[in-house]
């Protein structure tokens, strides 16, 4: 076992000792131990170490339950979370009886540990200051061990232990004419990081080319899958939430009840066996491998919480609290990568999206930017850059009667995101054309 | 705590470091809720740690801990001058003497010291205001939320350079939202917007006023069932009237980060973006109209972000960001003024022990001017008023932007007339401001805040305060929606 996995399973045996009567544990915690480094102009704006483990404890008695959560400091930690037992007594004591209480009470133990080889702070900062040279590269590295671990009074114990680096760059030419490139992975790879600075640079040469400004309209478009990506995103936004569906939040509303459809190539899976995320929930449930979410551009099916499942009465999948996918999976089409550009012909070829929100929730309606490198196309070639642009369009057009074809490829794409910790969540997606998409401003 | 950390750090061995500095921060928060008539269980949490930075021959590294006992700071300080070692010569930014902070004093916020409720008494006046929220609703309203957090925050910082500081605040954020639906349509409704987590600010308990709230579930019912039956937004260019919880989304996104100094340094141009404006701007720029006074006020008592001295040991004043229309200082911290050579703010700020500090908004407010919202209303012929972000986008420059608002009134010929469901409006941040054609005075004013405010690589989240009148916009690009 890990050093973590270790101080953590005697943490939560000490722990246990302490309860009484029919008061039941689970204790989860999640943890890493990360090098950050961040640039700018290809020099070091801020680097530094991040080691944190935050514990919670979510006592049961009966239907009421609470759930406190401290931080882990490797020492007095027993007498930490003593202490965060006492304030979860007192707040259960206090608590209603919850209708909607619903854990796991079947132990199943699961154990995923991953290692890696992560850069050290001085490959980290070589990789940028001598591999970057002559590019304004902006941006950060992140590596080092996550781990999420679950240890229930029943006799549960879940662990999910990753190695991870996460570097994500961009390389700017100028104003907002710039790539962004990025390398993830568990075994880090110089010659691979390399490779995609090299790429960068191909692409930063189109952007030097003069700049084509568009008019509002409707524009023939190519999304890589960094750019359908956010627009994925969006959906999981209470798209498939068991909760959103039943208390009028969802944008996908209209598919599920079959007033719209996708275009039948469209396919989305929960894909926890093949994904990022841990296999277990924080309320001690092992997930599906696998749940569909839209077969061939039907809604087939939702994610359900816990909580959820005893309020509308409802069969739990495994989901947390926010039922969002963690592992989002889109099936590749037909068109391959290579021939994408062709595919679209004239239109905009766009890298990235940026900023999306609903501009009509009800009609999965979502506005954005492009971001990054966005092309004007003739011919299947690339013309031109251009500025960036707002857009405001609907999921259900996008992917349905609008879209063109998808690529065969799809690309993996984990999540960097490091809000409250660092992201074990992620997508796979492929490229999209699709046809009348439509920007405004 | 001063004197523990102060007696910790004395307890930490000399090294071979130029300078270091510790910032230790400890925030417990508290969750209440109840929804749709059920009470969720209570959650607690206590955030417990340090940050301590090293410099070594001009190079800063930074290490993040939760073991804050001497041996854990020390062991933290070498990790932090480890990593300076290894930046060296290749840091963007080398360090001088005088980036320490000196800087010495205490603050603390109002609300601090005051009396604490139960959780029984939270937990039941959280069951009426959900009960309000629902009731008479026919049905109709399927989703409500009452809810309360409380978060109280310790935070000292130390360094080398003889600065200490020690600041206390607490925070209360009451929060009510309904969502109702009928057929195909849904509409939802809030106390301050579904990115606010509510009125959010400093203070006691107070702050949680219960009459006062009832009487805000009542008017956040209605006005969901009001959405229902109401016709789509009118579109076109017109008159818009921006009431103070729509006003704060677009101070935040078109004026706060566009002015935030290390956006305009570039340093935030792979995640968070970067600014249209340029430093050669500051001095003489034309960001608004003449009635456009913005400042920078972290005096400002029970504001969100109010504060004494920002999380670099800089002492915060009041600033004045724009006057008259024109652009004076960014926001920036003291490092991001010298890397600049311009004027800023104290505003380099963190979001939890374990995250460097970064440019951030404070308090960020709107100044108040002199039309009562009557007479604002009053000189529109045809246009609309909207109340309350529901969504927000807008570019990585922070320039092209589109928001939407959970409540619209058509103003027709100087008066208020119907309600419209699904308001939006866009425009580009460097001549939306010129628009500015009214500005409410003080009874116009709502302090309000939000601590969702996200930016930073690594990912920062952080509280931030904003103060604005009811303001008119002339000749605008409206839209509804589609349904």
């Amino acid at each position: 076992m890990s050093d973590a996995e270790n101080r953590f399973s005697a943490l939560a045996d000490t722990l246990f000792t302490r309860l009484s009567g029919a008061e039941v544990v689970l204790l989860s915690v999640d943890g890493e131990s990360t090098d950050f480094a961040r640039f700018n102009h290809a020099r070091v704006r801020q680097a530094g170490h991040v080691q944190r483990e935050r514990a919670t404890l979510r006592l049961i008695n009966g239907r009421r339950h609470a759930s406190v959560t401290v931080d882990l400091a490797g020492t007095g930690d027993a007498e930490r979370l003593q202490a965060a037992l006492t304030e979860a007594r007192d707040l259960v004591s206090g608590a209603d009886e919850d209708p909607y209480l619903l854990y796991n009470t079947d132990p199943v133990s699961t154990r995923r540990v991953e290692h890696g080889h992560m850069p050290d702070p001085a490959e980290i900062v070589a990789s940028v200051a001598d591999d970057a040279a002559g590019l304004d590269l902006v941006g950060i590295h992140a590596a080092g061990p996550i781990w999420r671990g679950l240890a229930t009074s029943l006799g549960q114990r879940n662990w999910h232990q990753v190695a991870r680096f996460d570097a994500k760059v961009a390389a700017y030419l100028g104003g907002d004419r710039a790539v962004q490139t990025g390398l993830s992975g568990a075994t880090w790879d110089r010659a691979a990081w390399r490779a995609t600075l090299d790429a960068a640079r191909v692409k930063l040469d189109a952007l030097a080319r003069p700049p084509r400004a568009i008019n509002p309209g409707r524009y023939r478009v190519y999304l890589t899958p960094h750019a359908l990506e956010e627009l994925l995103g969006m959906m999981n936004w209470g798209g498939f939430s068991a909760s959103a569906h039943r208390t009028g939040a969802s944008p996908l509303r209209r598919l599920k009840a079959e007033e719209a459809a996708f275009h039948a190539s469209i396919s989305l899976i929960e894909d926890t066996a093949g994904g990022w995320a841990p296999a277990f929930t924080s309320d001690g449930f092992v997930r599906p491998d696998r749940v569909a979410l839209v077969s061939e551009g039907r809604f087939a099916g939702e994610l359900v919480s816990a909580r959820t499942a005893g309020e509308f009465q409802l069969a739990a999948n495994g989901a947390e609290a926010d039922e969002s996918a963690r592992s989002l999976v889109m099936a590749g089409g037909d068109i391959p990568a290579a021939d994408a550009l062709a595919r679209l012909g004239t239109g905009l070829f766009i890298g990235n999206l940026w900023y999306l929100n609903f501009s009509d929730r009800p009609a999965a309606r979502v506005t954005g930017m492009t971001r990054f490198a966005t092309f004007w196309v003739e011919g299947g070639e690339i013309v031109a850059p251009v500025p960036v642009m707002r857009f405001d369009e609907s999921l259900l057009d996008v992917l349905g009667k609008n879209l063109v074809g998808l690529t065969a490829e799809v690309a993996e794409l984990a999540d960097n995101g490091t809000y409250g910790g660092r992201s074990l969540t992620g997508s796979r997606a492929p490229g999209l054309v699709a046809e009348a998409f439509a920007f405004t401003l | 705590m001063l004197k523990e950390l102060t007696r910790m750090v004395a307890a930490v061995p000399r090294a071979d470091v130029d300078d270091w500095s510790v910032r230790w921060s400890r925030t417990r928060t508290r969750k209440w809720a109840v929804r749709r008539g059920v009470a969720e269980p209570p959650a607690a949490s206590v955030a417990d740690g340090a940050l301590v930075t090293a410099v070594v021959n001009g190079a800063e590294g930074w290490a993040a801990t939760a073991d804050v006992s001497a041996a854990g700071l020390a062991e933290a300080r070498e990790r932090a001058a480890a990593w300076a070692r290894v930046v060296g010569a290749r840091a963007l930014v080398p360090m001088v003497p005088t980036d320490m902070s000196e800087e010495r004093g205490v603050f603390s916020g109002p609300g601090v010291q005051g009396e604490e409720l139960s959780g029984a008494e939270i937990r039941d006046a959280l069951r009426m205001l959900e009960a309000r929220l629902r009731a008479g609703g026919d049905g109709h309203v399927v989703d409500a939320t009452a809810a309360l957090d409380v978060v109280d925050v310790d935070q000292a910082t130390w360094t080398t350079r003889g600065g200490s500081t020690l600041q206390r605040m607490r925070i209360v954020a009451p929060n009510l939202a309904a969502t109702a639906a009928k057929g195909a349509v849904s509409q939802g409704r809030s106390l301050a917007g579904g990115y606010t987590g509510g009125i959010t600010k400093q203070g006691g308990f107070a702050l949680f006023d219960v009459p006062r709230l009832l009487g805000e579930a009542d008017r956040i019912r209605e006005e969901a069932l009001a959405l229902l039956a109401a016709p789509n937004c009118p579109s076109g260019r017109m008159s818009l009237l921006l009431l103070p919880s729509q006003m704060m989304l677009q101070i935040h996104e078109s004026i706060g980060h566009p002015l935030e100094l290390d956006r305009i340094l570039g340093d935030e141009r792979n995640y968070a973006g970067t600014s249209f404006v340029t430093p050669d701007m500051f001095g003489t720029y034309r960001y608004g109209s003449d009635l456009l006074d913005v400042t920078f006020d972290p005096t400002v008592p029970g504001e969100l972000a109010s504060y004494a001295f920002d999380d670099a040991g800089t002492h915060a004043r009041r600033e004045w960001l724009i006057r008259k229309g024109i652009l004076e200082r960014p926001l920036g911290g003291a490092l991001s003024q010298r890397r600049s050579g311009l004027p800023g703010t104290a505003n380099a700020r963190a979001s939890a022990w374990d995250r460097p500090a970064i440019d951030r908004m404070a308090n960020l407010n709107v100044e108040p001017g002199s039309s009562s919202l009557a007479q604002l209303i009053g000189g529109i012929a045809r246009g609309v008023m909207m109340d309350t972000n529901i969504s927000w986008s807008i570019d990585d420059s922070r320039n092209k932007f589109q928001f939407g608002c959970e409540w619209g009134r058509v103003i027709r010929d100087g008066q208020l007339a119907e309600v419209v469901k699904n308001p939006n409006y866009r425009g580009i941040s460097a001549t939306f401001w010129r628009s500015l054609s009214g500005v409410g005075d003080k009874s116009t004013v709502e302090v309000l805040g939000t601590p969702f405010c996200g930016k930073g690589e690594p990912n920062q989240v952080v509280r931030v305060g904003h103060a604005s009148p009811a303001c008119r916009f002339d000749d605008v690009d409206v839209f509804g929606g589609v349904e």
